[in-house]
């Protein structure tokens, strides 16, 4: 199980739209080994044909596929996006963080979930995440989870 | 009570939304079982309420049976308790 570790975090990123963040996040994870690059391709599809219900809260997007679309282990990245993006989603644009979630068909995926809920059940998480400058302030934060 | 938490796959917010509803049913003292799945399986499924979110609800009104309630921020503990409480009376 690989949580926001520094690897898997990249700040101040800007993107042209949805699919390119999406993209971002998700080749962190491959990057790292942890997902297929199929897997990627499955969180864009899941995109196109489901739309940004994904933009699960204010100013946050959890694109995800899948286990058997080629995750080896549960993970989440994190890309903190320069400038907000309109996902289309009716409440919550514009997206400013997008959480890449690898999910697993194992127990550590629940884990892993519970971790994200931890973090962003709180307000004040989620503001200090808007504004990160670095890895560390991110390590501050999910020490606590 | 039949609760099922929908989202596009069925592995990731839909898991989030069933644990804070669970969160929330508890503190109201409503007994419910709560489930999650991707938006296919939910048109079929034979549950009381379907909670998902706007986007997903479009999709879901003309297919499902079930009573749909409409959750923007699926973190917020106080959106998914007015949410539940407007419609379970």
């Amino acid at each position: 199980m690989k949580f926001l570790e520094k690897k898997l975090v990249a700040l101040d990123v800007t993107v042209k739209d949805p699919e390119e963040a999406i993209k971002k996040a998700g080749e962190l994870l491959v990057q790292a080994n942890l997902v297929e690059n199929t897997y990627v391709e499955a969180m864009l599809r899941s995109y196109r044909e489901n739309g940004p219900y994904f933009v699960i809260a204010p100013h946050i997007a959890i694109p995800h596929a899948r286990p058997e679309d080629g995750v080896f282990e549960a993970c989440v990245s994190l890309i903190q996006l320069k400038h907000g993006i309109h996902f289309g989603h009716q409440a919550n644009d514009p997206v400013k963080l997008v959480f890449g979630l690898g999910a697993s068909s194992s127990e550590e995926h629940l884990t892993l979930l519970k971790k994200l809920m931890n973090l962003l059940n709180k307000q004040e998480n989620i503001k200090k995440l808007f504004h990160a400058k670095s890895y560390e302030d991110i390590n501050q934060l999910i020490k606590e989870v | 009570m039949h609760i099922l938490c929908v989202c596009g796959v069925g592995q990731g917010s839909s898991l989030i939304l069933k644990m804070n509803v669970e969160t929330v049913l508890k503190e109201l003292g409503i007994e419910a079982k709560v489930e999650h799945s991707d938006v296919t399986s939910a048109t079929g499924a034979n549950a009381d309420y379907i909670i998902t979110s706007n986007e997903l609800a479009e999709t879901l009104k003309n297919r499902a049976t079930s009573e749909i309630i409409i959750v923007n921020n699926f973190f917020d503990t106080n959106e998914i308790k007015h949410a539940l409480q407007e419609h379970i009376k």
